[in-house]
């Protein structure tokens, strides 16, 4: 720009000749210039500001958009986050102890109706009842035709009727997906998978809950998306479990009897490898519980869990083991047998006489009630509670099961010196078959406390407290070998496994008080094999009755010895015992010459 | 110097700009990307589920044993008894192999008659 000088040469020069003050010249100048300078500092500062606003505008304009983009878009999970797998969701799988499927899901689907979306009711209505026969039309007309606006019409459905539905065509009839729980072995092991149901319900899902047995039990870890689908181990063996349910379905049928239980017991780690009770049910299909009569004969009923019955002489072998173990006898003491026994208003006899006196271990192998009664004496009602508890017999047996705390042993409220003897021939307390078990595999490995469990562990277990010495557990097995090979358990011989094992009978408890004389539970506790125990088997009848002689026969030795040796000589070799040859018989050489 | 700060940070900008916009749109594909992965495992799995529950369905024991008592005359399957445990020494040795003959004598018997012979 040219700059105006202040003092212009030829203005001065003009106003000097005209006698003017130059000086109000260059003030004029001064204050132009100065107007000047003024309007370009006002016209910078306003485009700065200008230009400072649009930034402004500019920028809370894009806060603002942004503002109303997020509130008006759906709601987002960041996904940048790898998202879980979506079928780990799903409740877990139970296996056996080698990995079999015991319980797995089936995804299906359900079929619900939303009636105001229906074009033709009645065809709807007509062709549904043709698919189900089950559903009723007319109700179904009425539903489809009146003011509902939502209806289930099936919980489950397979995919053949799904396609069916399909093909009606009707846009009213719409589908959820449904998880079902199917258990693919039927009945096997049904009391012990227990069942499931469904708990709440919506059209997109449905809540599987348990409501038996280790389904129940273990319902929160089973559903726990935290375990990604980990399944639940137990420690059944899924091929012995269905040799055990089959022998003990014919044996209950050849014996007559009205119910049976069998619990297969690893003796070192308690670990049950089969349990059953007959007669079952399927859990794909679980009965309804009994609404009237007694709940022990219902097929839900875990005889061998819940069922808490006076087991009999079988636990004669825990009075005897106790008092060797107390130094009080050996097993060549000899004991009065001389029955009957009399014992205040009491008589305690024996199945027949077996002569005046008896070595402690022909107590055991002939079974003699007086014998015992009188060796419970030596020991006493204290000595004797505090050992059976110490084998878990006063409290419920802390298998993994909802069922067991039903299962409390029925002890004497008052523990006389009679109830001690009744005790030691197995009456007067009602166990369950899994206390038994547990006792006796106590017995069995050598004296250590035995916790039944139902689920399977890699890892070596602790062992458990010890309840007997080791040489009293030995002379107990080698008591019980003696009641096969020449007691009351003689059928109970299986070549090459050496079982050992105390039959018990025991008469049935009127509701009304006292016995019945024709009503027994017969069990067999065994131990196998003898030299060195490994399995514990007790196998109870319930009721049972032999009819092949000449009268009937009701006695363990005759019943469940005959179904527990054959389940035996099943289920050893699947457990992978190898049979010892016990006596190499010679094979005869005769020379003859012709 | 002041100048070349200014364009060096103004293209450092863009770059950055052009990196963060292409980063963006190549996790947007992982993020794709492992989402239908986890659809097809999540497939896979439900197929997979469906299979071990079918195998273990018609591997139920009650089916296996009547297949085996209904094939019994072409299988002869038994279960598994005590008997069906051999002892080492129940096992033959394998038979040692016959040497191979290397000084055979051809022996013919053409034209010979039976009952004819010396």
């Amino acid at each position: 720009m040219i700059r105006t000088p202040l003092r212009p040469l030829a203005r001065i020069l003009k106003a000097r000749q005209k006698g003017e003050n130059p000086d109000a010249i260059e003030s004029e100048n001064k204050r132009l210039r100065h107007e000047s300078m003024r309007d370009g500092a006002r016209l910078r500062a306003e485009g700065r500001l200008l230009v400072l606003g649009a930034v402004f505008f500019v920028a809370f304009s894009a806060i603002g958009i942004k503002m109303g983009v997020i509130a008006n878009s759906v709601p987002e999970e960041p996904t940048a986050v790898a998202t879980g797998n979506p079928i780990i969701g799903q409740r877990s799988n139970i296996i056996d102890r080698n990995g079999r499927i015991l319980a797995t899901n089936l995804d299906t689907h359900s079929l619900y109706a939303q009636p105001q979306q229906m074009i033709d009711p009645e065809l709807a209505a007509e062709k549904l009842t043709e698919i189900f026969p089950e559903l009723d039309h007319e109700r179904l007309l009425k539903d489809f035709t009146g003011s509902r606006k939502f209806l289930w019409i099936r919980r489950q459905i397979s995919p053949e009727q799904m396609q069916a539905v399909h093909d009606i065509g009707e846009p009213g009839l719409l589908f959820g997906p449904r998880e079902m729980r199917l258990y693919p072995n039927g009945p096997i092991a049904a009391h012990i998978l227990g069942g499931a149901s469904y708990g709440r319900e919506g059209v997109d899902s449905a809540e599987v809950i348990g409501v038996a047995g280790v389904e129940r039990q273990f319902d929160s870890y089973l559903r726990d998306p935290a375990n990604e689908g980990a399944p639940l181990q137990l420690s059944l063996d899924l091929t012995v479990q269905a040799a055990v349910e089959e022998v003990l379905a014919g044996g209950m049928m050849l014996m007559n009897a009205k119910g049976a239980a069998a619990v297969l017991m690893d003796v070192h780690t308690g670990e049950i490898l089969s349990m059953a009770s007959l007669p079952d049910f399927d859990p794909n299909n679980r009965p309804r519980v009994l609404t009237q009569g007694d709940q022990s004969d219902s097929p839900l009923f875990n005889r061998a869990v819940q069922g808490v019955y006076e087991l009999g002489s079988t636990f004669k072998i825990l009075a005897v083991s106790q008092a060797l173990d107390l130094g009080l006898v050996n097993p060549e003491t000899m004991i009065d047998t001389q029955g009957p026994l009399r014992w205040g208003r009491f008589n305690i006899n024996d199945f027949h006489s077996y002569g005046p006196q008896n070595s402690v271990t022909d107590v055991i192998v002939k079974s003699s009630n007086v014998g015992t009664a009188r060796i419970a004496l030596l020991i006493g009602p204290e000595r004797q509670k505090a050992f059976l508890d110490s084998l878990g017999f006063l409290n419920p047996t802390g298998i993994e099961m909802p069922e067991a705390r039903a299962g409390q042993p029925l002890i004497p409220r008052q523990w006389s010196e009679i109830s001690t003897m009744t005790i030691s021939y197995g009456h007067g307390l009602s166990a369950s078959p899994v206390h038994l078990a547990a006792a006796y595999a106590s017995i069995a490995n050598g004296g250590h406390r035995v916790i039944p469990t139902l689920i399977h562990s890699d890892q070596p277990r602790p062992l458990g407290p010890s309840v007997m010495r080791p040489e009293t557990a030995q002379a107990a097995v080698s008591m019980m070998r003696q009641v096969v090979t020449r007691g009351t358990a003689s059928f109970g011989e299986v070549p090459g496994y050496e079982v050992a094992g105390k039959t018990g009978t025991a008469d049935k408890p009127r509701p009304t008080g006292g016995y019945y004389d024709d009503k027994v539970i017969a069990t067999f506790a065994s131990v196998f094999p003898a030299s060195n125990p490994r399995y514990a088997l007790v196998v109870t009848l319930d009721e049972p009755v032999e009819t092949s002689g000449t009268e009937p026969r009701r006695t363990a030795g005759w019943t469940a010895v005959p179904v527990a040796a054959e389940m035996i000589r099943r289920v050893a070799p699947l457990l992978g015992i190898r049979p010892i040859i016990e006596n190499p018989e010679l094979v005869s050489v005769s020379l003859n010459s012709h | 110097m002041r100048a070349i700060l200014v364009v060096l940070t103004g293209l450092i900008v863009v770059a950055l700009g052009f990196w963060a916009y292409r980063e963006n749109y190549a996790t947007q594909q992982a993020i794709k990307e492992v989402r239908e992965l986890h659809a097809a495992i999540g497939a896979g799995h439900e197929r997979l589920n469906m299979l071990d529950a079918e195998w273990a369905y018609l591997n139920r024991p009650d089916r296996l044993r009547d297949l085996a008592d209904l094939n019994f005359e072409r299988l002869g399957l038994l279960p598994l008894m005590p008997e069906a445990f051999g002892r080492v020494d129940q096992i033959s040795y394998p038979m040692p192999e016959q040497l191979p003959i290397l000084n055979s004598i051809e022996v013919s018997s053409d034209n010979a008659i039976q009952g004819e012979g010396l």
